[in-house]
């Protein structure tokens, strides 16, 4: 049996869409067309310790500010296939860098209204009962610039502050077991071990749900800017609160109110009020190809592809439109569904070199329907910054360029 | 034959350690709105004007209006209006998460380095400036949580979802 190279075959999926990167394929073409039946072939290489992708690809993170230490990169979905984000492509947020941290001194210390404060090593941790779940993490600030008709120009900015690994760790309500929670306890106050020992507090009942402390990720440790050696990870919830660097856990009396869930992370109405405590990411999805900068070269088939997730539970319909939302068809999910993960989409469509309007519109296990632009607006006003999951809109133009487009 | 390997579910697993009282103490605290955690010391207004030029001005303001960071005081009335200005002194609904924050992660080029009583007194500095206590305020452990911040029931829960869909 021969194991084919994918691409001496057949033009790559970048060639195929027109991408940048079309030189590096076409340099790839070149050498592949060298290795053909009859011509004397070079030998490959030898193994390696730690595999990178091809040099052929270039996918890559995207940075709003990538010297400082307060900021974010976005994941570039429009390359990605599946449910999982490769661990270096997962967004980051961090607020005061990425801390270098020995596992072997790292702890863990449970204390406050517990009958036993207890301090845990990374081995502790270990040898717990364990979990392995696939969960999405998305920044509550994601989508920020979708407030606007047209949103940004493609889907790693639109959308890319939202990724999807399999974490593997413990239970914290097995963690909170072994401390003994007192009666008079109602939240959990996490804080990291960055410079600014960020800080969320989390209602006990959702602690002893399914919040996990997670050491792995995609079958690695978790990645250093995702919290090495040691993360919270509440699935469902707006980002922030899933504690990176996690060293202590303080079973309390009433939420910290720290600055990250009351000058941050609240979403201000147009009555003045906020809400507070907006954990839950509602059903959201979008279109990842075609999608924003990407060019079809032709007319005829292209299957339209997308994720969406849900903060409630599992994902059980999406539909597409590809005439701007006037009529939509149900797309195909693959499965298994898991609850609180990202979910792939997939619709055919064959392209008839017209302008065309895609959308995709989801709605989760609890029957919440993914909203318009206009109807979140009309429900909150303009004045909130975070939670924008409105449905996007990509343009695809005769020239097959595709655009962002108002909806 | 009885399992002999089998660990019972039910059963702790009784890992970990109990931490000392200095190692629990090292270990760090949170503040909360109640004053549950504040340490000792104090601050006074005056004290707190000469830290923040010294610590602070240089990124939010010489009157922390905001440069390079953001603007601390200011924006009140203003969240019903086109553009709100959330700052301190109009958003923050509690004094001890002013405390707590700059306790963590502020200056922000050398967090940690301010003492309880700077903190106090930057404290007093900043709400003082918003016009919320005196010139003569003192703030410890005792007075900071009862500092009755102008946005206090500015807040509401999560009443989502509060869209109907299409």
């Amino acid at each position: 049996m021969t194991t084919r190279r994918r691409g001496s075959e057949r033009p790559s999926r970048r060639s195929f869409l027109g991408l940048a990167g079309a030189a590096a394929a076409g340099s790839f073409a070149a050498r592949a067309s060298a290795q053909t039946p009859g011509a004397i072939r070079d030998l490959g290489e030898t193994p390696t310790e730690y595999g990178k992708p091809s040099p052929f690809e270039d996918s890559k993170r995207w940075s709003r500010a990538p010297d400082a230490t307060a900021s974010s990169s976005n994941t570039p979905l429009a390359d990605l296939e599946g449910i999982v984000t490769p661990s270096g492509l997962h967004f980051e947020r961090h607020h005061t860098g990425v801390p270098a941290i020995d596992p072997d001194t790292h702890r863990l210390t449970i204390h406050g209204l517990v009958d036993r404060p207890l301090v845990f090593t990374m081995d502790d941790l270990v040898r717990m009962s364990s979990v392995s779940r696939f969960h999405f993490i998305e920044c509550s600030g994601n989508s920020a610039r979708e407030w606007s008709p047209a949103g940004a120009p493609n889907v790693q900015l639109s959308h890319g502050l939202a990724s999807c690994s399999e974490w593997t760790g413990v239970l914290l309500a097995d963690l909170l077991d072994e401390v003994g929670v007192k009666p008079e306890a109602s939240w959990v106050v996490a804080e990291g071990a960055d410079a600014g020992l960020m800080s969320r507090s989390v209602p006990l009942e959702r602690a002893l749900d399914d919040v996990m402390i997670a050491y792995g990720q995609n079958g690695e440790a978790v990645r250093p800017e995702q919290g090495y050696p040691l993360r919270l990870l509440v699935p469902g919830c707006e980002g922030s609160i899933s504690v990176k660097w996690l060293r202590r856990i303080e079973v309390a009396h009433m939420p910290s109110m720290a600055r990250d869930e009351t000058s941050k992370y609240t979403d201000l109405l147009p009555d003045g009020k906020a809400r507070q405590f907006t954990l839950v990411m509602d059903a959201k999805s979008v279109i990842t190809r075609p999608s924003g900068e990407q060019r079809l070269d032709g007319p005829g088939f292209c299957e339209i592809r997308g994720l969406a997730w849900s903060g409630r539970g599992t994902i059980s319909r999406v539909e597409v439109s590809t005439d701007g939302g006037r009529s939509w068809a149900d797309a195909e999910i693959e499965g298994p569904r898991h609850a609180k993960a990202f979910t792939r989409f997939r619709s055919p469509w064959r392209w008839d070199g017209g302008r065309h309007v895609l959308m995709s519109r989801a709605t989760d296990d609890t029957g919440y329907v993914q909203p318009t632009l206009a109807a979140l607006l009309e429900a909150r006003g303009r004045s909130t910054i975070y939670h924008n999951n409105r449905i996007k809109a990509w343009e695809v133009q005769e020239s097959g360029e595709v655009t962002n487009a108002e909806a | 034959m009885p399992v002999t390997h089998a660990a019972d579910e039910s059963e702790l697993t009784g890992l970990g350690s109990e931490p000392t009282a200095e190692e629990l103490g090292a270990a760090g605290y949170t503040v909360f709105p109640d004053g549950k955690g504040l340490p000792e010391g104090r601050g006074t207004v005056s004290e707190g004007r000469a830290i923040y030029q010294q610590f602070c001005a240089a990124c939010h303001g010489r009157n922390a209006g905001g440069e390079d960071a953001a603007a601390l005081v200011g924006g009140r009335d203003s969240l019903t209006s086109e553009r709100p200005r959330k700052t301190v002194e109009s958003y923050w609904p509690y004094a001890t998460t002013l405390w707590d924050y700059i306790r963590r992660s502020m200056p922000y080029e050398s967090p940690g380095s301010l003492s309880d009583d700077e903190i106090y007194a930057v404290v007093a500095h900043l709400l003082h400036l918003g016009g919320i206590v005196g010139e003569d305020a003192v703030l410890d452990r005792e007075t900071l949580p009862k500092v009755e911040m102008p946005n206090r029931d500015g807040f509401v829960s999560d009443d989502r979802p509060d869209t109907g869909g299409e």
